[in-house]
Protein backbone atom coordinates (compact mmCIF):
# COMPACT_ATOMS: atom_id res chain seq x y z
CA UNK A 1 0.00 0.00 0.00
CA UNK A 2 2.91 2.38 0.65
CA UNK A 3 5.42 3.38 -2.04
CA UNK A 4 9.05 2.37 -1.71
CA UNK A 5 9.95 5.95 -0.91
CA UNK A 6 7.49 6.09 1.95
CA UNK A 7 8.88 2.88 3.37
CA UNK A 8 12.42 4.19 2.97
CA UNK A 9 11.62 7.40 4.85
CA UNK A 10 9.77 5.40 7.49
CA UNK A 11 12.68 3.03 7.98
CA UNK A 12 15.43 5.62 7.74
CA UNK A 13 13.82 8.86 8.80
CA UNK A 14 15.95 11.94 8.13
CA UNK A 15 16.43 14.65 10.74
CA UNK A 16 14.72 13.05 13.72
CA UNK A 17 14.82 14.82 17.06
CA UNK A 18 14.51 18.16 18.77
CA UNK A 19 16.76 20.97 17.65
CA UNK A 20 18.49 22.31 20.76
CA UNK A 21 19.10 25.80 19.36
CA UNK A 22 15.83 26.14 17.44
CA UNK A 23 14.37 29.60 16.90
CA UNK A 24 11.06 28.29 15.55
CA UNK A 25 8.94 25.40 16.83
CA UNK A 26 5.59 24.22 15.51
CA UNK A 27 3.25 21.37 16.32
CA UNK A 28 0.16 20.26 14.45
CA UNK A 29 -2.38 17.46 14.78
CA UNK A 30 -3.62 15.94 18.00
CA UNK A 31 -3.43 12.66 19.79
CA UNK A 32 -7.15 12.12 19.45
CA UNK A 33 -6.92 11.67 15.70
CA UNK A 34 -3.67 9.79 16.01
CA UNK A 35 -1.16 12.13 14.39
CA UNK A 36 1.08 14.73 16.01
CA UNK A 37 3.97 16.35 14.16
CA UNK A 38 6.46 18.63 15.81
CA UNK A 39 9.02 20.60 13.83
CA UNK A 40 11.89 22.55 15.32
CA UNK A 41 14.06 24.65 13.03
CA UNK A 42 16.73 27.32 13.04
CA UNK A 43 16.50 30.17 10.58
CA UNK A 44 19.59 32.27 9.93
CA UNK A 45 19.62 35.11 7.42
CA UNK A 46 16.23 34.00 6.05
CA UNK A 47 17.47 30.48 5.32
CA UNK A 48 16.46 27.31 7.18
CA UNK A 49 19.87 26.17 8.38
CA UNK A 50 18.73 23.15 10.33
CA UNK A 51 15.48 21.33 10.99
CA UNK A 52 14.34 18.32 13.01
CA UNK A 53 11.05 16.51 13.52
CA UNK A 54 9.31 14.31 16.02
CA UNK A 55 6.16 12.50 15.01
CA UNK A 56 3.53 10.35 16.66
CA UNK A 57 1.54 8.66 13.93
CA UNK A 58 1.29 6.10 11.21
CA UNK A 59 3.84 5.25 8.53
CA UNK A 60 2.63 8.07 6.30
CA UNK A 61 2.90 10.57 9.13
CA UNK A 62 6.50 9.63 9.82
CA UNK A 63 7.47 9.55 6.14
CA UNK A 64 5.91 12.92 5.30
CA UNK A 65 7.63 14.49 8.30
CA UNK A 66 10.96 13.10 7.25
CA UNK A 67 10.43 14.13 3.63
CA UNK A 68 9.45 17.69 4.42
CA UNK A 69 12.59 18.26 6.46
CA UNK A 70 14.65 17.25 3.42
CA UNK A 71 12.58 19.46 1.14
CA UNK A 72 12.96 22.67 3.14
CA UNK A 73 16.40 22.35 4.65
CA UNK A 74 18.65 25.03 3.13
CA UNK A 75 15.65 26.78 1.57
CA UNK A 76 14.54 30.35 2.24
CA UNK A 77 11.52 31.00 4.43
CA UNK A 78 9.51 32.05 1.37
CA UNK A 79 10.42 28.87 -0.48
CA UNK A 80 9.52 26.74 2.54
CA UNK A 81 6.17 28.48 2.95
CA UNK A 82 5.39 27.56 -0.64
CA UNK A 83 5.81 23.83 0.05
CA UNK A 84 2.37 22.23 0.40
CA UNK A 85 1.20 18.99 1.97
CA UNK A 86 0.31 17.87 -1.53
CA UNK A 87 3.86 18.51 -2.76
CA UNK A 88 5.23 16.42 0.10
CA UNK A 89 2.93 13.54 -0.77
CA UNK A 90 3.96 13.80 -4.41
CA UNK A 91 7.64 13.82 -3.53
CA UNK A 92 7.04 10.52 -1.76
CA UNK A 93 5.54 9.00 -4.87
CA UNK A 94 2.00 9.43 -3.57
CA UNK A 95 0.13 8.26 -0.49
CA UNK A 96 -2.81 5.87 -0.16
CA UNK A 97 -6.03 7.86 -0.62
CA UNK A 98 -7.26 7.74 2.97
CA UNK A 99 -3.88 9.00 4.21
CA UNK A 100 -4.05 12.18 2.18
CA UNK A 101 -6.54 13.55 4.69
CA UNK A 102 -5.38 12.37 8.08
CA UNK A 103 -1.63 11.98 8.03
CA UNK A 104 -0.45 14.51 5.51
CA UNK A 105 0.26 17.49 7.76
CA UNK A 106 4.01 17.81 7.55
CA UNK A 107 4.07 21.04 5.53
CA UNK A 108 1.57 22.52 7.99
CA UNK A 109 3.99 21.70 10.79
CA UNK A 110 6.81 23.49 8.99
CA UNK A 111 4.58 26.50 8.39
CA UNK A 112 3.64 26.53 12.07
CA UNK A 113 7.31 26.51 13.03
CA UNK A 114 8.02 29.36 10.59
CA UNK A 115 5.12 31.36 12.02
CA UNK A 116 6.55 30.81 15.47
CA UNK A 117 9.90 32.06 14.20
CA UNK A 118 8.29 35.13 12.63
CA UNK A 119 6.39 35.93 15.81
CA UNK A 120 9.47 35.64 17.96
CA UNK A 121 11.43 37.78 15.55
CA UNK A 122 8.67 40.39 15.50
CA UNK A 123 8.88 40.84 19.27
CA UNK B 1 -0.68 -11.33 3.69
CA UNK B 2 1.59 -14.33 3.97
CA UNK B 3 1.01 -17.17 1.64
CA UNK B 4 1.11 -20.03 4.04
CA UNK B 5 -0.49 -22.24 1.46
CA UNK B 6 2.75 -22.42 -0.43
CA UNK B 7 4.06 -24.55 2.33
CA UNK B 8 1.13 -26.73 3.09
CA UNK B 9 1.80 -29.34 0.49
CA UNK B 10 5.36 -29.49 1.58
CA UNK B 11 4.24 -29.72 5.19
CA UNK B 12 1.80 -32.41 4.32
CA UNK B 13 4.50 -34.50 2.71
CA UNK B 14 6.87 -34.03 5.58
CA UNK B 15 4.16 -34.70 8.12
CA UNK B 16 3.72 -38.21 6.79
CA UNK B 17 7.01 -39.26 8.24
CA UNK B 18 7.05 -36.94 11.21
CA UNK B 19 4.39 -37.76 13.80
CA UNK B 20 5.11 -34.59 15.77
CA UNK B 21 4.19 -32.48 12.78
CA UNK B 22 1.29 -34.67 11.92
CA UNK B 23 -0.08 -33.94 15.36
CA UNK B 24 0.45 -30.23 15.18
CA UNK B 25 -0.69 -30.43 11.62
CA UNK B 26 0.74 -27.11 10.67
CA UNK B 27 4.29 -28.01 9.95
CA UNK B 28 6.50 -25.15 10.93
CA UNK B 29 4.65 -22.23 9.46
CA UNK B 30 6.30 -19.87 11.88
CA UNK B 31 9.80 -21.14 11.43
CA UNK B 32 11.18 -19.48 8.38
CA UNK B 33 14.50 -21.16 8.85
CA UNK B 34 13.11 -24.62 8.37
CA UNK B 35 10.52 -24.19 5.68
CA UNK B 36 12.30 -21.76 3.46
CA UNK B 37 9.74 -19.10 4.40
CA UNK B 38 12.34 -16.41 4.52
CA UNK B 39 11.73 -12.76 4.11
CA UNK B 40 14.95 -11.11 3.05
CA UNK B 41 16.83 -13.80 4.92
CA UNK B 42 14.72 -13.30 8.04
CA UNK B 43 12.22 -15.27 9.98
CA UNK B 44 8.48 -15.05 9.48
CA UNK B 45 6.20 -15.23 12.46
CA UNK B 46 2.44 -15.16 11.99
CA UNK B 47 0.82 -13.68 15.09
CA UNK B 48 -2.52 -12.77 13.56
CA UNK B 49 -4.49 -15.96 14.05
CA UNK B 50 -7.62 -14.09 15.12
CA UNK B 51 -7.70 -12.48 11.68
CA UNK B 52 -7.42 -15.86 10.04
CA UNK B 53 -5.61 -19.15 10.54
CA UNK B 54 -3.48 -21.16 8.14
CA UNK B 55 -5.49 -24.04 6.74
CA UNK B 56 -4.59 -27.39 8.26
CA UNK B 57 -3.16 -29.74 5.65
CA UNK B 58 -5.70 -32.39 6.65
CA UNK B 59 -8.47 -29.96 5.77
CA UNK B 60 -6.89 -29.37 2.37
CA UNK B 61 -6.62 -33.11 1.83
CA UNK B 62 -10.26 -33.65 2.74
CA UNK B 63 -11.33 -30.93 0.30
CA UNK B 64 -9.23 -31.84 -2.68
CA UNK B 65 -11.50 -34.54 -4.09
CA UNK B 66 -14.43 -32.13 -4.03
CA UNK B 67 -12.55 -29.60 -6.10
CA UNK B 68 -11.55 -32.22 -8.66
CA UNK B 69 -13.26 -35.51 -9.51
CA UNK B 70 -16.17 -35.36 -7.07
CA UNK B 71 -18.13 -32.50 -8.48
CA UNK B 72 -21.76 -33.52 -8.16
CA UNK B 73 -24.52 -31.23 -6.95
CA UNK B 74 -25.78 -32.47 -3.57
CA UNK B 75 -29.38 -31.92 -4.73
CA UNK B 76 -29.04 -34.27 -7.71
CA UNK B 77 -30.46 -37.74 -7.31
CA UNK B 78 -27.82 -39.54 -9.37
CA UNK B 79 -24.70 -41.08 -7.97
CA UNK B 80 -22.58 -37.95 -8.47
CA UNK B 81 -25.05 -35.98 -6.43
CA UNK B 82 -25.41 -38.62 -3.75
CA UNK B 83 -21.66 -38.66 -3.08
CA UNK B 84 -21.68 -34.90 -2.61
CA UNK B 85 -24.79 -35.10 -0.39
CA UNK B 86 -23.16 -37.71 1.81
CA UNK B 87 -20.08 -35.52 2.20
CA UNK B 88 -22.15 -32.44 3.13
CA UNK B 89 -24.15 -34.43 5.69
CA UNK B 90 -21.00 -35.88 7.20
CA UNK B 91 -19.67 -32.35 7.66
CA UNK B 92 -22.97 -31.32 9.23
CA UNK B 93 -22.52 -34.06 11.79
CA UNK B 94 -18.97 -32.95 12.50
CA UNK B 95 -20.02 -29.33 13.02
CA UNK B 96 -22.97 -30.32 15.18
CA UNK B 97 -20.85 -32.53 17.39
CA UNK B 98 -18.36 -29.77 18.18
CA UNK B 99 -21.07 -27.59 19.73
CA UNK B 100 -23.36 -30.27 21.16
CA UNK B 101 -26.12 -29.80 18.59
CA UNK B 102 -27.95 -32.20 16.29
CA UNK B 103 -27.10 -32.16 12.56
CA UNK B 104 -30.56 -30.89 11.60
CA UNK B 105 -29.88 -27.72 13.58
CA UNK B 106 -26.86 -26.72 11.45
CA UNK B 107 -27.19 -24.42 8.41
CA UNK B 108 -24.12 -23.99 6.25
CA UNK B 109 -23.40 -20.56 4.81
CA UNK B 110 -20.52 -18.30 3.83
CA UNK B 111 -19.00 -17.50 7.23
CA UNK B 112 -19.31 -15.54 10.43
CA UNK B 113 -20.62 -12.36 8.84
CA UNK B 114 -23.46 -14.09 7.07
CA UNK B 115 -24.27 -16.21 10.12
CA UNK B 116 -24.59 -13.11 12.30
CA UNK B 117 -26.67 -11.32 9.69
CA UNK B 118 -29.00 -14.26 9.14
CA UNK B 119 -29.43 -14.89 12.86
CA UNK B 120 -30.23 -11.29 13.79
CA UNK B 121 -32.19 -10.21 10.75
CA UNK B 122 -33.86 -13.60 10.57
CA UNK B 123 -35.16 -13.33 14.15
CA UNK B 124 -36.05 -9.65 13.82
CA UNK B 125 -38.10 -10.33 10.69
CA UNK B 126 -39.76 -13.43 12.12
CA UNK B 127 -40.63 -11.90 15.48
CA UNK B 128 -41.36 -8.27 14.66
CA UNK B 129 -44.99 -8.81 15.57
CA UNK B 130 -44.01 -10.14 19.01
CA UNK B 131 -41.76 -7.23 19.93
CA UNK B 132 -39.24 -4.80 18.58
CA UNK B 133 -36.57 -4.58 21.25
CA UNK B 134 -33.06 -5.98 20.69
CA UNK B 135 -30.11 -6.20 23.10
CA UNK B 136 -26.43 -6.48 22.31
CA UNK B 137 -23.08 -5.31 23.73
CA UNK B 138 -20.70 -2.49 22.89
CA UNK B 139 -17.86 -4.85 21.99
CA UNK B 140 -19.49 -7.04 19.35
CA UNK B 141 -17.92 -7.56 15.95
CA UNK B 142 -19.20 -5.15 13.28
CA UNK B 143 -21.05 -8.07 11.72
CA UNK B 144 -23.36 -7.90 14.76
CA UNK B 145 -23.23 -4.24 15.74
CA UNK B 146 -23.82 -2.87 12.26
CA UNK B 147 -26.75 -5.22 11.67
CA UNK B 148 -28.29 -4.06 14.94
CA UNK B 149 -27.73 -0.41 14.05
CA UNK B 150 -29.34 -0.99 10.69
CA UNK B 151 -32.40 -2.57 12.35
CA UNK B 152 -32.62 0.33 14.79
CA UNK B 153 -33.16 2.57 11.77
CA UNK B 154 -36.04 0.37 10.63
CA UNK B 155 -38.25 0.57 13.68
CA UNK B 156 -36.44 -1.70 16.13
CA UNK B 157 -35.22 -0.41 19.47
CA UNK B 158 -31.73 -1.26 20.53
CA UNK B 159 -30.05 -1.51 23.92
CA UNK B 160 -26.26 -1.67 23.71
CA UNK B 161 -24.87 -2.99 26.97
CA UNK B 162 -21.70 -1.32 28.24
CA UNK B 163 -18.67 -3.34 29.33
CA UNK B 164 -16.24 -2.88 32.19
CA UNK B 165 -12.57 -1.99 31.80
CA UNK B 166 -11.81 -5.63 30.94
CA UNK B 167 -14.44 -5.78 28.24
CA UNK B 168 -16.92 -7.88 30.22
CA UNK B 169 -20.66 -7.32 30.48
CA UNK B 170 -22.25 -7.13 33.87
CA UNK B 171 -25.06 -9.63 34.52
CA UNK B 172 -27.07 -7.05 36.45
CA UNK B 173 -26.99 -4.81 33.36
CA UNK B 174 -28.14 -7.73 31.22
CA UNK B 175 -30.98 -8.46 33.61
CA UNK B 176 -32.05 -4.83 33.71
CA UNK B 177 -32.05 -4.53 29.92
CA UNK B 178 -34.82 -7.09 29.30
CA UNK B 179 -38.22 -5.64 28.51
CA UNK B 180 -41.55 -7.30 27.81
CA UNK B 181 -41.01 -6.57 24.10
CA UNK B 182 -37.42 -7.88 23.93
CA UNK B 183 -37.16 -10.51 21.20
CA UNK B 184 -33.42 -11.13 20.93
CA UNK B 185 -30.19 -10.71 22.83
CA UNK B 186 -26.88 -11.17 21.00
CA UNK B 187 -23.63 -11.51 22.95
CA UNK B 188 -20.33 -12.75 21.61
CA UNK B 189 -18.60 -15.63 23.37
CA UNK B 190 -15.02 -14.33 23.13
CA UNK B 191 -13.95 -10.93 21.88
CA UNK B 192 -11.83 -10.86 18.73
CA UNK B 193 -9.72 -7.90 19.83
CA UNK B 194 -9.06 -8.24 23.54
CA UNK B 195 -10.10 -11.84 24.18
CA UNK B 196 -12.68 -11.21 26.93
CA UNK B 197 -14.86 -14.26 27.54
CA UNK B 198 -18.44 -13.32 28.37
CA UNK B 199 -20.66 -15.16 30.89
CA UNK B 200 -22.58 -16.93 28.14
CA UNK B 201 -24.20 -19.68 30.23
CA UNK B 202 -25.51 -17.15 32.76
CA UNK B 203 -26.91 -14.89 30.05
CA UNK B 204 -28.44 -17.95 28.40
CA UNK B 205 -30.34 -18.77 31.57
CA UNK B 206 -31.62 -15.20 31.92
CA UNK B 207 -32.79 -15.10 28.30
CA UNK B 208 -34.45 -18.53 28.37
CA UNK B 209 -36.35 -17.68 31.58
CA UNK B 210 -37.85 -14.71 29.74
CA UNK B 211 -38.50 -16.41 26.44
CA UNK B 212 -36.02 -14.12 24.69
CA UNK B 213 -33.97 -15.70 21.91
CA UNK B 214 -30.22 -15.81 22.57
CA UNK B 215 -27.70 -15.46 19.73
CA UNK B 216 -23.99 -16.01 20.31
CA UNK B 217 -21.17 -15.06 17.96
CA UNK B 218 -18.73 -17.88 18.68
CA UNK B 219 -16.44 -17.21 15.73
CA UNK B 220 -13.41 -16.61 17.96
CA UNK B 221 -14.15 -19.12 20.71
CA UNK B 222 -14.86 -22.16 18.54
CA UNK B 223 -11.94 -24.59 18.83
CA UNK B 224 -10.57 -22.70 21.83
CA UNK B 225 -13.37 -23.03 24.40
CA UNK B 226 -15.85 -25.82 24.99
CA UNK B 227 -19.29 -24.92 23.68
CA UNK B 228 -22.53 -26.66 24.50
CA UNK B 229 -25.57 -25.03 22.98
CA UNK B 230 -27.77 -27.09 25.32
CA UNK B 231 -26.01 -26.33 28.60
CA UNK B 232 -25.58 -22.68 27.68
CA UNK B 233 -29.22 -22.24 26.57
CA UNK B 234 -28.15 -20.87 23.20
CA UNK B 235 -30.77 -20.52 20.46
CA UNK B 236 -28.53 -19.35 17.61
CA UNK B 237 -24.74 -19.65 17.28
CA UNK B 238 -22.44 -18.29 14.56
CA UNK B 239 -19.20 -20.02 13.59
CA UNK B 240 -16.68 -19.62 10.78
CA UNK B 241 -14.24 -21.96 9.05
CA UNK B 242 -11.20 -19.78 8.55
CA UNK B 243 -10.68 -19.07 12.25
CA UNK B 244 -10.32 -22.77 13.06
CA UNK B 245 -7.71 -23.80 10.45
CA UNK B 246 -10.46 -24.41 7.90
CA UNK B 247 -11.26 -22.70 4.60
CA UNK B 248 -12.34 -19.10 4.12
CA UNK B 249 -15.83 -18.29 2.91
CA UNK B 250 -17.64 -21.04 4.78
CA UNK B 251 -19.26 -21.25 8.18
CA UNK B 252 -22.44 -22.26 9.91
CA UNK B 253 -25.36 -21.01 11.91
CA UNK B 254 -26.79 -23.24 14.60
CA UNK B 255 -30.54 -22.72 14.90
CA UNK B 256 -32.12 -24.55 17.81
CA UNK B 257 -34.90 -26.92 16.82
CA UNK B 258 -38.21 -25.09 16.95
CA UNK B 259 -36.73 -21.60 16.56
CA UNK B 260 -38.22 -19.89 13.51
CA UNK B 261 -36.25 -17.36 11.52
CA UNK B 262 -36.89 -15.85 8.11
CA UNK B 263 -34.31 -16.28 5.34
CA UNK B 264 -32.48 -13.35 3.79
CA UNK B 265 -32.43 -14.92 0.33
CA UNK B 266 -34.96 -17.03 -1.54
CA UNK B 267 -34.25 -19.72 -4.07
CA UNK B 268 -33.87 -23.43 -4.56
CA UNK B 269 -34.70 -24.66 -1.09
CA UNK B 270 -31.28 -25.83 0.03
CA UNK B 271 -30.37 -25.76 3.73
CA UNK B 272 -33.99 -26.17 4.73
CA UNK B 273 -34.96 -23.08 2.75
CA UNK B 274 -33.15 -20.95 5.30
CA UNK B 275 -30.08 -20.50 3.14
CA UNK B 276 -30.85 -21.54 -0.43
CA UNK B 277 -28.19 -21.87 -3.11
CA UNK B 278 -26.12 -24.82 -4.30
CA UNK B 279 -23.83 -25.81 -1.45
CA UNK B 280 -20.14 -24.93 -1.34
CA UNK B 281 -19.36 -28.62 -1.10
CA UNK B 282 -15.57 -28.45 -0.90
CA UNK B 283 -15.73 -25.61 1.64
CA UNK B 284 -18.32 -27.43 3.74
CA UNK B 285 -16.25 -30.62 3.69
CA UNK B 286 -13.19 -28.61 4.78
CA UNK B 287 -15.17 -26.90 7.49
CA UNK B 288 -16.43 -30.26 8.76
CA UNK B 289 -12.91 -31.63 8.88
CA UNK B 290 -11.72 -28.50 10.70
CA UNK B 291 -14.51 -29.05 13.25
CA UNK B 292 -13.46 -32.67 13.69
CA UNK B 293 -9.85 -31.62 14.24
CA UNK B 294 -10.96 -28.91 16.66
CA UNK B 295 -12.94 -31.41 18.74
CA UNK B 296 -9.87 -33.62 18.81
CA UNK B 297 -7.51 -30.79 19.64
CA UNK B 298 -9.37 -28.90 22.38
CA UNK B 299 -6.78 -30.12 24.89
CA UNK B 300 -4.07 -28.37 22.89
CA UNK B 301 -5.23 -24.96 24.06
CA UNK B 302 -3.12 -25.27 27.20
CA UNK B 303 0.04 -25.28 25.11
CA UNK B 304 -1.10 -22.11 23.34
CA UNK B 305 -2.01 -20.53 26.65
CA UNK B 306 1.44 -21.20 28.08
CA UNK B 307 3.12 -19.54 25.09
CA UNK B 308 0.63 -16.67 25.26
CA UNK B 309 1.49 -16.06 28.92
CA UNK B 310 5.18 -16.11 28.11
CA UNK B 311 4.63 -13.54 25.37
CA UNK B 312 2.37 -11.30 27.42
CA UNK B 313 4.57 -11.38 30.51
CA UNK B 314 7.66 -10.90 28.39
CA UNK B 315 6.24 -7.76 26.78
CA UNK B 316 5.12 -6.27 30.09
CA UNK B 317 8.48 -7.00 31.69
CA UNK B 318 10.69 -5.72 28.89
CA UNK B 319 8.80 -2.59 27.79
CA UNK B 320 7.90 0.26 30.15
CA UNK B 321 4.53 2.06 29.92
CA UNK B 322 2.51 -0.81 28.55
CA UNK B 323 -1.16 -1.36 29.37
CA UNK B 324 -2.70 -4.82 29.04
CA UNK B 325 -6.14 -4.75 27.44
CA UNK B 326 -8.70 -7.37 28.42
CA UNK B 327 -8.85 -9.65 31.44
CA UNK B 328 -6.02 -11.77 32.79
CA UNK B 329 -6.53 -15.41 33.71
CA UNK B 330 -9.50 -17.63 32.96
CA UNK B 331 -11.62 -14.94 31.36
CA UNK B 332 -9.09 -14.30 28.59
CA UNK B 333 -9.13 -16.29 25.36
CA UNK B 334 -6.12 -18.63 25.29
CA UNK B 335 -4.43 -17.18 22.21
CA UNK B 336 -4.89 -13.43 22.75
CA UNK B 337 -2.33 -10.77 23.62
CA UNK B 338 -3.50 -7.16 23.40
CA UNK B 339 -1.53 -4.28 24.82
CA UNK B 340 -1.35 -0.54 24.38
CA UNK B 341 2.18 0.72 24.03
CA UNK B 342 2.08 4.31 25.17
CA UNK B 343 3.48 7.20 23.09
CA UNK B 344 3.51 5.33 19.79
CA UNK B 345 0.95 4.66 17.10
CA UNK B 346 -0.24 1.21 16.08
CA UNK B 347 0.21 1.34 12.34
CA UNK B 348 3.84 2.37 12.51
CA UNK B 349 4.33 -0.44 14.99
CA UNK B 350 2.75 -2.94 12.58
CA UNK B 351 4.89 -1.69 9.71
CA UNK B 352 8.04 -2.04 11.77
CA UNK B 353 7.08 -5.53 12.91
CA UNK B 354 6.25 -6.51 9.34
CA UNK B 355 9.76 -5.51 8.28
CA UNK B 356 11.01 -8.08 10.77
CA UNK B 357 8.63 -10.69 9.37
CA UNK B 358 6.18 -10.46 12.27
CA UNK B 359 2.48 -10.27 11.34
CA UNK B 360 0.28 -8.57 13.94
CA UNK B 361 -2.69 -6.22 14.07
CA UNK B 362 -3.83 -3.08 15.84
CA UNK B 363 -6.99 -1.23 16.75
CA UNK B 364 -5.54 2.16 15.86
CA UNK B 365 -7.56 4.50 13.66
CA UNK B 366 -5.17 3.99 10.78
CA UNK B 367 -5.86 0.28 10.79
CA UNK B 368 -9.57 0.46 11.57
CA UNK B 369 -10.15 2.38 8.38
CA UNK B 370 -11.88 5.23 10.19
CA UNK B 371 -10.72 8.24 12.13
CA UNK B 372 -11.44 6.60 15.46
CA UNK B 373 -9.62 3.76 17.13
CA UNK B 374 -11.49 0.47 17.53
CA UNK B 375 -14.89 0.62 19.21
CA UNK B 376 -13.78 -2.14 21.56
CA UNK B 377 -10.87 -0.10 22.93
CA UNK B 378 -13.19 2.89 23.25
CA UNK B 379 -15.77 0.76 25.07
CA UNK B 380 -13.27 -0.32 27.72
CA UNK B 381 -12.65 3.34 28.40
CA UNK B 382 -9.22 3.95 26.87
CA UNK B 383 -8.41 7.52 25.85
CA UNK B 384 -7.87 7.98 22.11
CA UNK B 385 -4.12 8.57 22.26
CA UNK B 386 -3.59 5.34 24.17
CA UNK B 387 -5.95 3.30 22.02
CA UNK B 388 -4.00 4.42 18.95
CA UNK B 389 -1.03 2.48 20.31
CA UNK B 390 -2.74 -0.88 20.55
CA UNK B 391 -1.06 -4.07 19.42
CA UNK B 392 -2.80 -7.42 19.06
CA UNK B 393 -0.76 -10.61 18.79
CA UNK B 394 -2.83 -13.77 18.41
CA UNK B 395 -1.24 -17.19 18.59
CA UNK B 396 -2.25 -20.36 16.81
CA UNK B 397 -1.63 -24.08 17.15
CA UNK B 398 1.36 -23.69 14.81
CA UNK B 399 3.01 -21.07 17.06
CA UNK B 400 6.28 -22.24 18.56
CA UNK B 401 8.36 -21.17 21.53
CA UNK B 402 10.93 -19.83 19.04
CA UNK B 403 8.24 -17.62 17.50
CA UNK B 404 7.48 -16.12 20.89
CA UNK B 405 11.17 -15.63 21.66
CA UNK B 406 11.64 -13.94 18.31
CA UNK B 407 8.84 -11.44 18.96
CA UNK B 408 10.19 -10.76 22.44
CA UNK B 409 13.59 -10.09 20.91
CA UNK B 410 12.38 -7.79 18.11
CA UNK B 411 9.59 -5.81 19.76
CA UNK B 412 11.48 -3.84 22.45
CA UNK B 413 14.00 -2.20 20.08
CA UNK B 414 11.19 -1.32 17.66
CA UNK B 415 9.26 0.36 20.46
CA UNK B 416 12.39 2.18 21.56
CA UNK B 417 13.01 3.46 18.05
CA UNK B 418 9.44 4.71 17.59
CA UNK B 419 9.38 6.29 21.02
CA UNK B 420 12.59 8.15 20.28
CA UNK B 421 10.70 9.64 17.33
CA UNK B 422 7.57 10.51 19.31
CA UNK B 423 6.83 14.05 20.49
CA UNK B 424 4.62 12.54 23.22
CA UNK B 425 7.56 10.83 24.75
CA UNK B 426 9.82 13.73 25.77
CA UNK B 427 8.99 13.15 29.39
CA UNK B 428 10.20 9.61 29.12
CA UNK B 429 13.43 10.38 27.32
CA UNK B 430 15.49 9.29 30.31
CA UNK B 431 14.03 5.80 30.06
CA UNK B 432 15.09 5.28 26.49
C1 LIG C 1 -16.08 -12.24 16.46
C2 LIG C 1 -16.19 -12.32 14.97
N1 LIG C 1 -17.39 -12.39 14.39
C3 LIG C 1 -17.52 -12.47 13.06
C4 LIG C 1 -16.43 -12.46 12.21
C5 LIG C 1 -16.64 -12.53 10.72
O1 LIG C 1 -16.40 -13.81 10.25
P1 LIG C 1 -16.15 -14.08 8.69
O2 LIG C 1 -14.80 -13.51 8.39
O3 LIG C 1 -16.18 -15.56 8.57
O4 LIG C 1 -17.24 -13.42 7.95
C6 LIG C 1 -15.16 -12.39 12.78
C7 LIG C 1 -13.96 -12.38 11.91
O5 LIG C 1 -13.29 -11.38 11.76
C8 LIG C 1 -15.04 -12.31 14.19
O6 LIG C 1 -13.83 -12.22 14.76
Amino acid sequence: MYSEKVIDHFNNPRNVGDLADANGVGQVGNAKCGDIMKISLRVEGDVIQDIKFKTFGCGAAVATSSMVTEMVKGKTVQEALAVTNKAVAEALGGLPGEKLHCSNLAADAVHAALNDYAEKKGN
Amino acid sequence: MYNLNDNLQENSKRAENNPQEKYSGMGQAGQGGQTGQRDQGGRRVYMDNSATTPQDYRVTEAMTAFMTETYGNPSSIHQFGRVARTAVEKARGQAAELIGATPAEIVFLSGGTEANNLAIQGVANARANKGRHLITTAVEHHAVLDVMTQLSKKGFELTVLPVDSEGLVNLADVQAAFRPDTILISVMHANNEIGSIQPIAEIGTLARERGVLFHVDAVQSLSKLPISVIDMNIDLLSVSGHKIYGPKGVGALYIRKGVKILPMAYGGGQERNIRPGTENVAGIVGFGEACRLAAEGLGGVFAIERLRDKLLNGIVESIPDVIVNGPLGDLRLCNNVNVCIKFIEGESLLLSLDMQGIAASSGSACTSGSLDPSHVLMAIGLPHEIAHGSLRLTLGKQTTEEDVDYVLEKLPPIVERLRAMSPLCDCEASQL
